[in-house]
């Protein structure tokens, strides 16, 4: 495998900052992140916690009052901050692409599918009217659609939001990028479409070789789908490294806490842990740990200083200062 | 879906029967058109021949009778002054109030869509703030001050345009600019909020997200949704148009039907009153109901509901 990453993040913040500057909230801040071709990462969190603005950030697609404010964006090794909004026409869409949310609105209402579907095309690779048409038939068969042949000249409102939500990967993967960001694209459907779309984003994957990236905050779609997990909590990647290691040994008590937030078949009886508290306004963040006022396992120095990036193992890192003296021993699942 | 047309539909010809009623007792307090259509000093016996002539002389209820059932017939009657069915009188005056009503609309969308685009492209910058101005202005001044405001400016200083009346290109300029002032701030302001509305959608997220410059995405895929309502309002706005253009049609001496309106309620011209205020009325009830009855179609739940 080829071991240079496809999307590498270096210290990225995104700033959300109100009109005058006298309130800034840091949506994202001090990402690190990489991710291989083939390779699928999962970042999960709670609402709020940045994910979705990370996602755009990626995309550069930021509303008005974000800001990329430092950090690195590598596409292959190629930084993408620096680059003009006409340099990110040709690299959106056409190297990375986006899944959004909600299929219900994701489509425009007065265009017809194929139109929708074969608009990359024509957009980044000159393809005409025509040829677009035919090549968004075959790109419906790709995402199995049922007679694409009909479908294409239909309306968003003619279909189902499970297909509405494959169209939106049709287009997608329509100029066969390299990355593809997957913003909870299941949370809208019902479980059975789920499992279908998810083994289709598999296959897909499978078959152009993409990174994926998928946002999500179902633990249990990060434990099907993905190779390497990243929590985030206020803004911040609290802990990275491989879906088992982080899922059978978790290092941050944050990434503890939400694993014993799951429901689980064997333990039926047992209830299900909450964490305490609400996460932080990401506006007046402490001047420690962002989680340290939540965490069962704060110390004084959580709450004066926030903890850098430590390894815990080769490929793997937590910003945890229980981390730094591995003397103190790692949170362990399922304590109760 | 029939019980829904007919409910609607019956409601339509009772707002209508009700405005006949109305009109024809309100334009009654107006005073004796007899006084009117006399000379001073007229003998008692001529002004009861008048009175007779027209029916003044019968009571209200029988006069209300004879009104409705000569409308049953599709006749509105003939006019005190001119002495001529008042549906002639209305169709004579009609292509001149519609020369006017779709100029003054040609001229709300033509400034009033592009700005309101404006507008929301650029929220809370210069061009969305002028825009406020404008629609500030534009809803608040009455059509009346912005046609004698333009009066005194083109015609009297100027001496640009002509000042009344009808006739060529020159004429309509100002009358269709005055009548047409108040529908283009109002066109503006919905233009923006449904743009905004649009811009802030997922589907234009998506369209960002393929690539699409932000020209492509507002001309392609904002625009067109952004429209829709607009032009909703446009059609019923333009049947306001030559409803409310009295003021304007006034102003300019402009030959309309909001002029011979403003005659008939002058003269004391009962005929031309009702059937002017009513046909008004008819056409506003009738677009109402196809609009209704249209929605009903689109929209299932409003045609289930019982």
């Amino acid at each position: 495998m080829d071991e240079s990453p496809l999307l590498e993040l270096r210290n990225l913040s995104t700033h959300y900052i109100s009109q005058g500057g006298s309130r800034v909230v840091r949506a994202v801040d001090d990402v690190s992140l990489s991710l291989r071709a083939g390779e699928t990462l999962g970042i999960v969190g709670e609402s709020g916690s940045g994910k979705s603005t990370l996602a755009l950030s990626m995309m550069r697609v930021l509303p008005p009052a974000a800001r990329i404010t430092n950090g690195q964006l590598l596409l292959n090794g190629e930084d993408l901050v620096p680059k003009s909004d006409d340099e990110m026409r040709h690299i959106r869409g056409k190297q990375i692409a986006m899944i959004l949310q909600d299929p219900m609105a994701s489509l425009n209402p007065l265009f017809t599918i194929g139109d929708q579907v074969g608009e990359p095309l024509r957009l980044h690779e000159g393809a005409s009217r025509r040829s677009a048409w035919e090549r968004a038939i075959g790109l419906l068969k790709a995402v199995r659609i049922p007679s694409p042949e009909t479908r294409v000249k239909q309306y968003p409102h003619e279909m189902s939001g499970g297909m509405r939500q494959r169209i939106v990967g049709a287009i997608g993967i329509s100029c066969e990028p390299r990355l593809l960001i997957a913003d909870e694209p299941t949370t809208s459907l019902d479980l059975t479409i789920q499992a279908q779309y998810l083994k289709l984003l598999r296959d897909l994957q499978a078959e152009h070789n993409l990174g994926l990236i998928f946002i999500t905050h179902n633990l249990g779609i990060v434990a099907r789908m993905c190779d390497q997990l990243a929590v985030m909590y206020a803004g911040r990647i609290v802990e990275t490294g491989p879906v088992s290691d982080v899922f059978n040994r978790p290092a941050h008590p944050y990434t503890a806490a939400l694993l014993r937030s799951i429901p689980r078949m064997t333990q039926a009886r047992e209830r299900l842990t909450a964490i305490e508290g609400q996460p932080p306004d990401p506006s007046t963040l402490p001047p420690g740990c962002a989680f340290a006022g939540r965490c069962p396992s704060a110390f004084d120095r959580c709450r004066r200083e926030a903890p850098p990036v430590m390894d815990v193992a080769p490929g793997r890192n937590a910003r945890c200062w229980l981390v730094e003296d591995q003397a103190v021993p790692v949170a362990t699942r399922g304590a109760a | 879906m029939k019980h829904y047309i007919a409910r609607r539909a019956g409601y339509s010809l009772l707002s209508l029967i009700l405005l006949s009623l109305t009109i024809f007792l309100f334009i009654r307090l107006t005073g004796d058109p007899t006084a009117l259509l006399t000379e001073p000093g007229a003998s008692e016996e001529d002004i009861a021949a008048i009175q007779a002539k027209f029916g003044l002389d019968q009571p209200l209820w029988i006069q209300y009778g004879v009104f409705m059932g000569s409308l049953l017939r599709g006749d509105l009657g003939d006019s005190f002054y001119y002495q001529t069915p008042v549906l002639d009188l209305y169709l004579s005056r009609l292509p001149n109030s519609l020369i006017l009503a779709v100029s003054a609309m040609a001229f709300s969308l033509l400034l009033g869509i592009p700005s309101g685009i404006l507008a929301a492209v650029k929220v809370g910058k210069f061009w969305d703030n002028a825009g406020k101005l404008f629609a500030l202005l534009g809803l608040s001044l009455p059509s009346f001050l912005v046609g004698l405001l333009m009066i005194l400016l083109f015609s009297v200083y100027l001496e640009w345009l002509p000042s009344s009346g009808s006739g060529g290109i020159l004429h309509l300029l100002m009358p269709a600019f005055a009548l047409g002032w108040y529908f283009a701030a109002a066109h503006m302001r919905l233009t923006r909020s449904s743009m905004l509305e649009v811009m802030g959608s997922e589907y234009i997220k998506l369209a960002r997200l393929k690539g699409l410059s932000e020209t492509g995405v507002i001309a392609k895929h904002a625009f067109k949704n952004a429209l829709i309502p607009v032009v909703t309002l446009a059609g019923i706005n333009l049947i306001n148009m030559i409803n409310v253009a009295v003021v304007v049609e006034t102003v300019f001496a402009w030959p309309g039907i909001g002029r011979l309106l403003y005659e008939g309620v002058s003269f004391r011209d009962f005929p031309v009153v009702q059937g002017v205020v009513l046909i008004g009325g008819a056409m506003i009830v009738v677009v109402n109901l196809l609009v209704d009855i249209i929605y009903a179609i689109i929209d299932p739940r409003i045609r289930l509901e019982k």
